[in-house]
């Protein structure tokens, strides 16, 4: 015992020596480190002075050495304003935070990370301190990134736009116009309005006439970038709607089986993502862990296809040509899988989407298209051509056609129907695998994630028309485009209500759906 | 014939006789098996109920309520329970299904006869219960923060009311702290609790002069999913700066919609989301690293620097071990949890200040009483059936944990009925038996 104290305290007595020698030696560099950065700097005492008097107790006093320290823009001085801070009262907390944000932003403008650099240029010209104009200036001229050199001289424009300068204002609202910037609107409707008054002067009012222009410019382009932006999610909903449908269309239409479980396929999918995340994460290097959501994909398509297999056989073999039973028993079955998974998995899963799928691309000004948005349409497109390459330019598509049109005709014919039609609901139970890994990207993996999208399907399913491909594309594109077109003016609530009652009113008029079955054999 | 009738009356009367003496020991014995009956219904455990949603929609969230109440159960059991009976839970699963709650609180109450029920997270689900304990005369202890305007005389709530959440976090960030903002946008799920908050909140933005074309308001269906449209609506009203969203999203809808916030781009910093119902238990199921930063409001949070928060904290991670519940020690405690956890030791402390557990001398014992929770003392009201909680802002950080940005003088007093909207009214169950009119 005594003996293991006297070597912790030793322990710590070397520890501390440590310590010291660290701090004397960064102590050291930090010293060396000022003026090496800064060679030209002002007298250290007027600094000092400032910085002493940040924590007066006169608000002036402390005003003014905040508007020194700004102007000055120092970045250097953010350590010691750190440690200012730590041991402040609140009041001159509040008055450091926008003052070493802005430094922050300062040393940010040359930061390597293009994603920080934007945004330290929108922070700066959001702050509204007009010191900032020569840093960004000069950071313009550097600036290798389209997207960031906009934020930048959007930044610039939008400080010039608050001085007091009237040709300044002109030039910059006229900038600000060309740009197209959303960001300008308010700053812009004041100087409408400052115009507008009755006290305006006729510099204020040249101000305004140039105010009212760029906002015009503006507007215009917004209407553009909506409209692009609209046709953009009701594709991206339409491709969500369609990699769900898919699986449901083909065995609907192939084996005339309402499978109410393919929701749960769906969830099985999600799940089979999660578990490989988690695989992953345990197993292999950090570095390759961005990479599990390609190996996700064949893993739910084939988890969720032996899953369709086990189903086709225990239970849908036994109820061929008894549609309602089906229904009942696939109903029966998407039950007990929901709290399996709710047995097993617990109801919070989170997956990650992998690093290279989250964040967006910035098609043009206004105009943000987030990457898994994308990854699916892709997706959807791909999935879409698979099928179609398989049912018609394959042996076992050609089979699998036959026996939709005409089971009875196939199987006199030498096709083995019943094995088609075990291979036809795996492979369309492996697409609501493929479904649920593509849905991880955009809500959470739980239980009740089917539940959630099997009404989408069956709405689009129907509505194309019973086993048509074609049909489901259509309708997934209409329902998706529709909802919206119709969101941004009903709300998500109505929308959703108006959609169903058109899909009624629709159905009404063509039962069978956008796409009917033609010839002798639609009534069997 | 006379001898027949004699000895029969005879034997009549003797058998008589033995009919009464049997009725008598009968009755003795029956008045004493009553009394032995009695004696050990006293040491039976007394039965409690916990309503809450197992699957659906919000189970995201109550799941861990139901464990959390379980957790105080066993605590209680394990230090002689309550007047030395032990406390029995009855668990059902009302599925997230607003009809199914009323259906199980009835079976609670009349069935099962509990003392009390722990439950409801929804407004929806304590509204549907709420004629259901009323004509039952059953007690209701409702851990989540509500939009208020109510006033029963069968609930104790033990979250928070408008006064102690939702206004005090728009007073935040309209504050020069919390970042001066200028602009709302007010977005919610459908139903009760979003709608009346933000009524509240429109009622108390306009009051402070915020002109109607800066404050927007839009719902969405429970289970939404799809939050395109919306953000998008968002990134154009925060052009420009200066504006928040205000976010009653409640259960899974909040997943697609953090996700789809930070997938267009807008950051923490653009526009603040400020949310009041997502807490430490729902960030445990999403990927945080694109919620840095976003803020919530709440009474406690997990990383309240107390010693019996950290006791509380431990326990419930040792508790969740032991019981093999899902995720195990990576469990985390929230606002609600700490509520549902708080409402058991205060029933049980009225239970044996009463000596009953009559609804009717229960609640008289809960009036004023006072208890030291994880997050520090709180004390329910005399009068108003609410409790008295301190307001703590919270931002998001990686780990998905909260660090407090900003935290109330001391507790603030519960207002069930908003000043912004019914400043006439009030809620008192000593002087006023309810709600009443305030006199000018």
């Amino acid at each position: 015992m005594g003996e293991s104290r006297l070597s912790e305290g030793m322990l710590l007595r070397s520890l501390i020596g440590l310590v010291l020698v660290c701090f004397c030696w960064g102590t050291e560099i930090a010293a060396a480190e000022g003026p090496r950065v800064k060679p030209a700097a002002p007298p250290v005492s007027l600094i000092d002075q400032a910085l002493a008097d940040l924590s007066s107790e006169d608000q002036s006093t402390q005003e003014a050495a905040v508007l020194f320290l700004s102007e000055r823009g120092d970045p250097s001085l953010l350590l010691k304003l750190e440690a200012i801070r730590d041991s402040a009262d609140r009041s001159v907390r509040l008055a450091l935070k926008p003052l070493m944000d802005q430094l922050k932003n300062r040393i940010n403008l040359s930061s390597p990370d293009v994603d920080q650099r934007r945004s330290a240029a929108a922070d700066l010209g959001s702050a509204g301190k007009p010191g900032a104009i020569p840093w960004l200036e000069a950071a313009l001229e550097n600036e290798p990134h389209r997207w960031v050199r906009y934020a930048i001289e959007e930044s610039i424009a939008l400080l010039q736009l608050a001085s007091t300068n009237p040709d300044d204002q002109i030039t910059a609202a006229t900038k600000l116009g060309e740009l197209r910037s959303q960001n300008a609107v308010p700053a812009l409707k004041e100087l409408l309005q400052q115009g507008s008054d009755g006290s305006a002067t006729a510099q204020h009012q040249a101000v305004a006439s140039a105010a009212r222009a760029a906002i015009e410019q503006i507007d215009i382009w917004a209407s553009w970038a909506g409209a692009f932006e609209t046709i953009f999610r009701g594709i991206s909903l339409s491709s969500i709607l369609l990699i769900m449908s898919l699986g449901l269309a083909i065995v609907f239409g192939l084996m005339g089986v309402i499978n109410m479980a393919h929701g749960e396929l769906m969830m099985v999918g999600a799940y089979a993502t999660f578990v490989t995340q988690e695989c992953f994460k345990a197993y292999l290097p950090p570095g390759a862990f961005d990479y599990y959501f390609l190996v996700s994909m064949p893993v739910s398509f084939l988890v969720a296809a032996v899953f369709g297999l086990i189903l086709e056989a225990t239970v849908i073999s036994f109820l061929y040509g008894r549609p309602l039973e089906t229904m009942l028993a696939t109903w029966g079955v998407s039950l007990v899988l929901i709290q399996a998974a709710r047995v097993y998995f617990g109801d919070l899963t989170s997956v990650v989407a992998p690093s290279w799928l989250s964040g967006g691309v910035q098609a043009m000004v206004g105009v943000y298209l987030p990457y898994n948005r994308i990854f699916i349409i892709l997706l959807s497109i791909l999935c879409v051509c698979g099928i179609y390459f398989l049912l018609f330019r394959t042996g076992i598509g050609l089979r699998v056609r036959a026996v939709t049109q005409n089971r009875d005709m196939s199987s006199c014919l030498g096709i083995p129907t019943r094995k088609v039609d075990a291979y036809t609901f795996a492979f369309g139970s492996g697409l609501a695998g493929v479904a649920g890994c593509a849905l991880t990207l955009i809500g959470n993996v739980e239980p009740g994630l089917g539940q959630n999208y099997i009404v989408d399907s069956f709405m689009v399913v129907v509505t194309g028309g019973v086993g048509k491909l074609m049909g489901t594309i259509v309708a997934s594109l209409g329902i998706g485009g529709l909802n919206k077109l119709l969101e941004p003016s009903f709300g998500a609530v109505y929308s959703k209500v108006l959609i169903l009652v058109l899909v009624v009113v629709f159905l009404q008029r063509r039962p069978s759906g956008l796409f009917t079955i033609k010839g002798r054999h639609a009534d069997t | 014939m006379t001898t027949a009738a004699g000895s029969s009356r005879r034997e009549f009367l003797a058998q008589s006789g033995r009919v009464v003496a049997a009725a008598g020991v009968a009755s003795l014995l029956g008045n004493l098996g009553g009394w032995a009956l009695s004696y050990a219904a006293d040491k039976e455990p007394i039965k409690i109920g916990i309503l809450h949603s197992l699957s659906g929609t919000m189970a995201i969230s109550e799941v861990s309520l139901k464990d959390v109440v379980l957790m105080a159960v066993e605590e209680i059991n394990a230090k002689g329970g309550v007047m030395g009976r032990k406390i029995k839970p009855v668990v059902v699963d009302p599925a997230s299904n607003w009809d199914l709650f009323a259906e199980k609180a009835k079976q609670l109450l009349v069935v099962d006869k509990v003392a009390v029920v722990f439950g409801c997270w929804t407004s929806v689900s304590r509204k549907s219960v709420l004629p259901v304990f009323e004509k039952n005369n059953g007690l209701l202890f409702y851990p989540v923060q509500y939009e208020g305007e109510e006033c029963s005389h069968n609930v104790f709530y033990t979250g928070a009311a408008v006064n102690q959440q939702a206004i005090p976090a728009v007073e935040y960030l309209m504050s020069k702290e919390g970042g001066g903002y200028k602009k709302f946008y007010l977005l919610g799920t459908d139903y009760v609790y979003p709608r009346t908050t933000n009524k509240i909140l429109r009622a108390m933005l306009l009051a402070k002069k915020v002109p109607a074309a800066d404050i927007m308001e839009e719902y969405t269906p429970f289970h939404h999913q799809d939050y395109q449209t919306i953000v998008g609506k968002v990134k154009k009203f925060a052009a420009g700066g200066k504006a928040a969203v205000i976010s009653t999203i409640n259960g899974d809808s909040n997943v697609p919609f953090y996700k789809e916030f930070a997938n267009q781009g807008l950051r923490a910093e653009d526009a603040p989301i400020m949310a009041f119902s997502v807490a430490e238990d729902e960030l445990r199921g999403m990927d945080t690293t694109a919620l840095v930063g976003h803020l919530a409001a709440w009474n406690y949070y997990q990383s309240v620097d107390t010693p019996q928060n950290k006791k509380f904290v431990a326990d419930f991670k040792a508790y969740c071990k032991k019981n093999n519940l899902p995720d195990g020690e990576k469990r985390v405690t929230d606002d609600p949890m700490e509520a549902a956890y708080f409402g058991v030791h205060i029933w049980k402390q009225a239970v044996e200040k009463a000596g009953s557990t009559e609804v009717d001398k229960v609640r008289k014992a809960v009036y004023g009483s006072k208890f030291l929770a994880p997050g520090g003392e709180i004390k329910m009201d005399e009068a108003n059936h609410h409790t008295n909680k301190p307001v703590l802002i919270g931002e998001i950080l990686k780990d998905g944990q909260f660090k407090i940005v900003s935290r109330s003088k001391g507790l603030v007093k519960p207002e069930p009925w908003s000043e912004y909207t019914s400043p006439d009214k009030g809620c008192d169950w000593i002087g006023h038996q309810g709600t009443y009119q305030k006199k000018a």
